[in-house]
């Protein structure tokens, strides 16, 4: 039996599943950054994170 | 690609995460507009050098704060380097795989775990990754916000990239250290030690990050192949693999951080690594 029509639809779906991946990681990227979350992650990465360096 | 070349990319990329070499000798830590990108690697916001924000750190700051529970420009970006690169990042990119590769260059007997310590510790990075992404939302003090309980408790790339430099550097910061901060040493010299033992122990067994990219490494657009035709399955790949993953058998795991070594080894030239490659 030839398994190579079976391979194709195997990488097929998988590049379907990638794409699926990156649109939503680009969409959930454009929503945190409108949503205000850069900000927030920059407040907290311009101040010392006494938590990170076992301060506090 | 060999193993030097690789080191160099290393190196490269742990300089271009902490540029701001100057701050190690202030104590001070960079305040400009790219700490708002999250970078790719595991590289701590609060290390004097760097020049972005830790993924891992952001993720549980955002989540820990009172307004969300959930951090969606953290998870896309983290989601989107995952998606293109997998667990390249880990043997390319990230600085604190560097500095594991760089420990398990001292010479030292190389004993190994027993496999099924090995497997069973291997859930770790997954019940990290749990804990990153639950902790801070719903261990709350009450003012509604939750600690970045991993940075706090465990990472020990905040430690040596933020904690050390940050304790030489200033002396408020040497004031205020206390148990915790012993608490995070022991952890980082656990994992000092465990490195120059094992390969990259913390990747292995600890890394919430490398999780991320490892259960993204099936689907990323950089991917391995081996070609069967060519393969004559002399076991030189999985012999030379750090990893321990089963090259012939699933070299797309979540453990393979693309490092290339099987590549390397292959008498037969059947391993090929690229984006897109065609099954």
């Amino acid at each position: 039996m030839n398994s190579k029509p079976v391979l194709n639809r195997l990488a097929k779906r998988r590049l379907i599943i990638t794409a699926a991946i990156f649109v939503a990681a680009v969409g959930l990227i454009v929503y945190g950054v409108y949503s205000g979350e850069a900000s927030e992650v920059y407040q907290k990465a311009v101040h010392i994170c006494l938590e990170c360096i076992g301060v506090g | 690609m060999k193993e030097r070349k690789r080191h160099l990319i290393q190196a490269a990329s742990s300089l271009l995460h902490n540029p701001h070499l100057s701050n190690f000798l202030t104590g001070k830590i960079h305040q400009g507009a790219t700490k708002h990108i999250c970078v790719p690697g595991l590289n701590c916001y609060s290390c004097p050098g760097a020049a972005g924000a830790c993924p891992i750190g952001s993720l549980q700051a955002v989540m820990g704060g009172r307004t969300k529970n959930i951090s969606y420009y953290v998870l896309g970006t983290v989601l989107l380097f995952g998606v293109l690169f997998g667990r390249l990042i880990c043997g390319f990119v990230c600085p604190f795989g560097f500095v594991q590769d760089l420990l398990h260059k001292i010479p030292s007997p190389k004993p190994g775990l027993p496999k099924r310590l090995d497997k069973t510790m291997r859930w770790g990075k997954y019940i990290a990754l749990a804990a990153v992404l639950i902790l801070p939302a719903i261990l709350t003090d009450a003012y509604g916000i939750g600690a970045p309980y991993f940075c706090k408790y465990v990472c020990p790339a905040g430690t040596l990239e933020g904690g050390v430099p940050l304790a030489i550097a200033s002396e408020a910061v040497r004031g205020a250290l206390g148990f915790l901060f012993s608490w995070k040493m022991a952890v980082l010299l656990a994992v000092i030690a465990g490195s120059v033992l094992l390969y990259r122990p913390f990747c292995k067994y600890l890394c919430p990050l490398g999780a991320i990219y490892g259960l993204l490494n099936r689907f990323s657009a950089y991917r391995m192949k081996v070609d069967d035709n060519a393969c004559v399955h002399c076991g030189k790949c999985e012999q030379a693999c750090k990893m321990g993953v089963k090259v012939t058998q699933n070299i797309n795991s979540a453990e393979c951080i693309r490092c290339g070594l099987c590549k390397d080894v292959c008498p037969k030239h059947a391993i090929k690594s690229g984006f897109f490659i065609k099954e």
